[in-house]
């Protein structure tokens, strides 16, 4: 019943969050279909990064809800519903120890061990081969930003959510981890919602965009619609 | 000196106060000279410290004749306060007090109620109130200790601990770390102590019992085991509360609470 084709896998219902007084985001919705990738954009302050947390229900919303497959996720534990839907934040936030440890985590929880092949291979997909034994301290943002991501498709999401993926990154190697992203997105078949700032970046690499302004919605829709000639996001 | 001066012993108790007080001042001064303003705090704590230990003295005047029965009030009652004074510099953790509560009457009370049955602590108003009180006041200061080191572990590892949420770990697991650096944290002021007996430091018990003409022997085995029933109560108390609050952190949701910026 839930894998209708139109059904989308993601549904935000006017979604809000006020703290002290402050609105965060008032009244966001969308609607987004299996397999497809959206940009959140918006400057900063626009409630990005807090929809993101709403996501994954890090923060209670204060009003409205998200569906997933069609099901309001305040039905679901919250612990499997971190799992469906992953989340990288901007800070990787590694845990102490070594890569291994790090990628290995999510599975852990839920009583599954990965292999230490199946460790590799993720860590070979972030173009990490060979750094599973690495301690966490010694790595690089970039490199800690990818065991972060690496860290989160161990789970095996169904939707994977970026944080700003490429702002640990100097120019040279942001479009590496660009193309990197797309191929990791393509090969999963996963659904993404990736937040930047970057409009030039949005174009490259989502389908959609979802344009946040003072936590509210101003502009939704295919890409070349929204960034368009006659749109004011540029 | 001073002895020589008074007759009346309630008199020389006075003065003996009024010198250590200006012994406290004066450090409030050189404090200040520092630029570390202690003025007002400390003014407070030794005006109160020395009413609240005068009326305590007063009362004890009055339960040395009570029945023994009044004896469990009064450590319920110091056990309340105690939770009510390790809660106060904790912010952001819902119901905190109940914690304290909870966490220092399981530590002092699994010490006090068998060593009471046991003969090791004597069920005199006049031993079991004052011992007590030593065992519910550590576990005080334990909870505070543990209380006020996890509140800020998990605030400034905040982002490590929403990873441990956001890849679908249980909320408990993801504090494991700062539940136990905030119990060894906790314990190291007692760990010192037992360090420290009769090298740094003779205790007051001790050195009481000596001068009231104890076997000098038997005062320090019985100092030690006062020594150790604190330890017992203070590592206790620490497990307790920390058991008690780490859950306390997170919102129905397996949401983290306590976090900067998070109000």
């Amino acid at each position: 019943m839930n894998s209708g084709g139109d059904m989308p896998i993601l549904r935000a219902d006017a979604l809000g969050r006020a703290l002290g007084g402050a609105s965060l985001l008032d009244g966001v919705s969308f609607s987004v279909l299996r397999g497809e990738v959206w940009a959140i954009v918006g400057p900063s302050g626009a409630g990005k990064s807090s929809l993101l947390r709403l996501l994954v229900r890090l923060d209670e919303p204060s009003a409205g809800t998200v569906f997933l497959d069609g099901v309001d996720y305040r039905q679901l534990p919250p612990r499997d519903l971190r799992r469906r839907v992953g989340l990288v934040a901007q800070r990787a936030a590694l845990f102490p120890g070594t890569v291994t440890y790090n990628v290995r985590f999510g599975p852990s929880q839920r009583g599954r061990e990965l292999s230490q092949g199946r460790v590799e291979e993720l860590l070979s997909g972030v173009g990490l081969s060979g750094f599973a034994g690495r301690d966490v301290a010694n790595l690089s943002g970039g490199e800690a930003q990818r065991v972060g991501l690496a860290r989160t498709l161990a789970n095996e999401p169904e939707i994977l959510l970026l944080d700003e993926p490429t702002s640990a990154l100097d120019e040279a190697s942001r479009e590496g981890v660009e193309e990197l992203i797309g191929s990791i997105i393509r090969e999963n078949q996963l659904t993404c919602l990736m937040v930047t700032h970057d409009v030039a970046q949005a174009r490259r690499m989502a389908e959609h965009a979802l344009v946040l302004r003072q936590g509210r919605v101003a502009e939704k829709g295919p890409v070349e619609e929204v960034f368009g000639a006659h749109s004011a996001v540029r | 000196m001073l002895t020589q001066l008074f007759d009346s012993q309630l008199l020389l108790g006075a003065a003996q106060a009024a010198v250590a007080l200006a012994f406290a001042l004066l450090v409030m001064l050189l404090a200040r000279y520092e630029q570390v303003h202690l003025e007002r705090e400390l003014t407070g704590a030794l005006l109160r410290g020395l009413v609240q230990i005068v009326a305590v003295g007063s009362i004890f005047l009055l339960l040395i004749r009570a029945p023994g029965w009044i004896t469990v009030f009064v450590l319920l009652g110091m056990i309340a306060a105690a939770a009510a004074i390790a809660r106060r510099r904790i912010e952001g953790i819902p119901g905190v007090f109940v914690v304290s509560l909870y966490g220092i009457a399981f530590g002092s009370g699994l010490v006090i109620l068998p060593m009471t049955l046991l003969g090791v602590i004597e069920t005199q108003v006049t031993a079991l109130v004052p011992v007590g009180s030593m065992i519910i006041a550590a576990g005080m200061n334990t909870c505070a200790l543990a209380l006020e080191r996890f509140r800020s572990d998990v605030e400034s590892h905040a982002a490590q601990i929403e990873a441990g949420l956001a890849l679908g770990a249980a909320p408990a697991e993801t504090v494991t770390p700062y539940v136990r650096s905030a119990v060894t944290a906790s314990l190291i002021p007692h760990l010192n102590t037992l360090r420290s007996l009769g090298i740094v430091w003779i205790p007051g018990i001790m050195a009481g019992m000596i001068l009231s003409g104890t076997d000098p022997v038997y005062a320090a085995v019985y100092q030690f085991v006062v020594i150790a029933m604190i330890f017992a109560a203070a590592g206790l108390t620490a497990l307790a509360t920390m058991v008690l609050v780490r859950g306390r952190v997170f919102g129905a949701a397996e949401q983290l609470l306590v976090r900067p910026g998070a109000g």
